[in-house]
């Protein structure tokens, strides 16, 4: 397995209004090609600046961050992100939302038809291609995060870049989007880094789970890998004695040795 | 940026926004301003709820026209309605007459001060909205011009008048300069305003696709930034409205405000009195046509 994503030595501080803010200390991840990574913690542990990172929204205070061998130095098209309030444009239909991103990475070398036709493709695939002339506020939360999903996935990007994408949404759209979710990465055989607070979330969907500390100066506390095989079924995981195993694993890290601190600095 | 916000949210862009960051607005505190178009009626629509909306303004109307009308019963040199509104008649039924410069019909009037707002107005708009754009999206700039603004934006509008007529030698100029000079500030503060909020998420989308800086200009910086950009230019055309009528007085020609002190001096308050109704009635109607732009262009919020 090579090395898709490095992560190396990397260490986030900010300049706040009260003085420096220690974010991340110390992240050394590698993630592999065609590998599904889940970040969880606490709120307030960093996961959401430690994706920023890989974005390239925010660079590092010290260290480095390669994607495919390459320093990770601005945010780009191969490191599509899928936000966690789905940020489609309001004034656009989904369509063009979507197209806005395609004509982007694709615009130079294919023609009008072309792009049209892979802002369907997407659209489709994420079952949405019966509401392609509305606009975002004639749909509902699941509808819209799917749009936002289709939006990455149109760029055919390298990585795919989750950030809580679901957290938003209620319980059982939630369990069809993550279904959905599954399915859609075992056909594009993506690579995923997906920020989440769920632990359930994490367990279903994920390779390996890499488990924060609490902030500040919070750095990755363990990883988890999970091993059950795929295509995975909810309903019958949920009696799979290894699943229960893995969960209890991550409930142990976050309630037992990171119980959250209440008054920390956010 | 500057410390007077003129941003009515989006969605309720009606009279009392405007009737606070302008409380001299006649159209605005005038009753006239009450009524709001009716809802379109549902079937079996609620005749009760109707007439609650209509009779207040119309008893509003009615209430002045009675108090008017009560002090000006023994007055002699105070037209009473009636009086004035049979002026009204006779004033309106010839509009457009011409007997040279000093004595034109109201219909003329109207329309050179109309003119003339319309070329301060619109010279304002070529110069504030890319201004306000340019302050909205560079900080130096922002820090640059802040001063500036927050300075020169309380200077009554007739303290420029002396410097257009230095400057352009001329009265008409001048009148339009005073104009110009005086409705550009809102423009430049809320489209710069409108640029500062501009949703970060939104931002970070152009980030993530690396979209072109046109891109970002036209699909996503000028959509999120119209709302608030209306609204300065709905604020712009009422101080014009206002600016003119007073820029008028001193500088003369044709036009409403010039009308006004010419009458003064025929000492024909009737005709004094039609003006101002007719300038409210004009204001109302330029600030009408703008918040049906405004709202055919604002989108739903997500």
């Amino acid at each position: 397995m090579n090395n898709f994503i490095e992560v190396q030595n990397a260490e986030m501080v900010f300049q706040t209004k009260k003085g420096r803010f220690h974010a991340l200390r110390d992240i050394n991840l590698t993630v592999a090609k065609g590998e599904f990574v889940t970040l969880i913690g606490h709120s307030g542990c960093g996961k959401s600046t430690l994706m920023n990172l890989i974005a390239g929204l925010t660079l590092p205070t010290s260290g480095m961050l390669l994607c495919d061998n390459r320093e990770i130095a601005a945010p780009g098209p191969e490191r599509a992100v899928v936000f966690q309030n789905h940020s489609l444009l309001p004034w656009l239909t989904c369509f063009e939302n979507v197209h806005l991103a395609v004509e982007r990475v694709f615009g130079a070398k294919e023609c009008k038809a072309q792009l049209a036709a892979r802002t369907r493709t997407a659209l489709e695939l994420v079952g949405m291609g019966h509401a392609i002339t509305k606009r975002p506020h004639e749909i509902s939360g699941g509808m819209k995060q799917r749009v936002g999903i289709a939006r990455a996935l149109a760029m055919e990007p390298k990585v795919l870049l989750l950030d809580e994408p679901f957290g938003a949404l209620d319980a059982l759209t939630r369990a069809h989007l993550q279904d959905e979710l599954l399915k859609i990465v075992a056909r594009t055989k993506s690579t995923v880094v997906m920020v989440t607070h769920d632990v359930d979330e994490a367990v279903l969907l994920s390779d390996r789970i890499v488990m924060m500390t609490n902030g500040p100066a919070a750095t990755i506390g363990e990883i988890l890998t999970i091993d059950l095989e795929r295509p995975r079924n909810r309903v019958a995981l949920a009696e799979d004695p290894r699943y229960t195993h893995f969960r209890k694993g991550v409930l142990d890290f976050l309630y037992t040795r990171h119980g959250h601190v209440e008054k920390q600095v956010a | 940026m500057v410390s007077a916000v003129f941003h009515s949210p989006r969605g309720h862009m009606t009279a009392p926004a405007v009737a606070v960051a302008l409380p001299a607005t006649p159209a605005t505190t005038s009753p006239l301003a009450a009524p709001r178009p009716a809802e379109p009626a549902p079937p079996g629509y609620d005749w009760k709820e109707l007439a609650l909306k209509v009779f207040p303004p119309i008893a509003g109307i009615a209430l002045l026209i009675g108090i008017w009308a009560l002090l000006t019963i023994k007055s002699t040199t105070f037209p009473s309605p009636a009086e004035t509104f049979v002026e009204a008649v006779k004033v309106f039924s010839d509009p457009f007459y011409s007997k040279g410069p000093n004595d034109q019909g109201i219909g003329w009037n109207i329309l050179f001060s109309l003119e003339r707002v319309a070329m301060g107005f619109g010279m304002a708009a070529l110069v504030g909205i890319p201004m306000g754009f340019m302050i909205g999206r560079f900080t130096v700039l922002n820090r640059m011009v802040s001063p500036l603004i927050s300075l020169l934006r309380p200077v009554s509008p007739l303290a420029w008048l002396p410097i257009g007529l230095l400057v352009f030698k001329a009265a008409n100029p001048a009148a339009i300069w005073t104009i110009f000079i005086c409705s550009i500030w809102p423009m430049i503060i809320n489209t710069a305003v409108g640029v500062q909020r501009v949703p970060a998420d939104y931002l970070n989308v152009a980030k993530v696709l690396n979209l072109s800086e046109w891109k970002v200009i036209t699909k996503i910086l000028f959509p999120a930034v119209l709302p608030y950009m209306l609204t300065g230019v709905r604020l712009s055309v009422g101080t014009a409205w206002l600016v003119i009528v007073a820029a008028e007085m001193l500088t003369g020609g044709v036009g409403i405000g010039f009308w006004v002190w010419d009458e003064w001096n025929n000492l024909n308050v009737k005709h004094i009195l039609i003006a101002i109704l007719v300038i409210g009635l004009v204001g109302l109607l330029l600030e009408w046509a703008l918040i049906s732009i405004a709202k055919r262009f604002t989108y739903d919020e997500v």
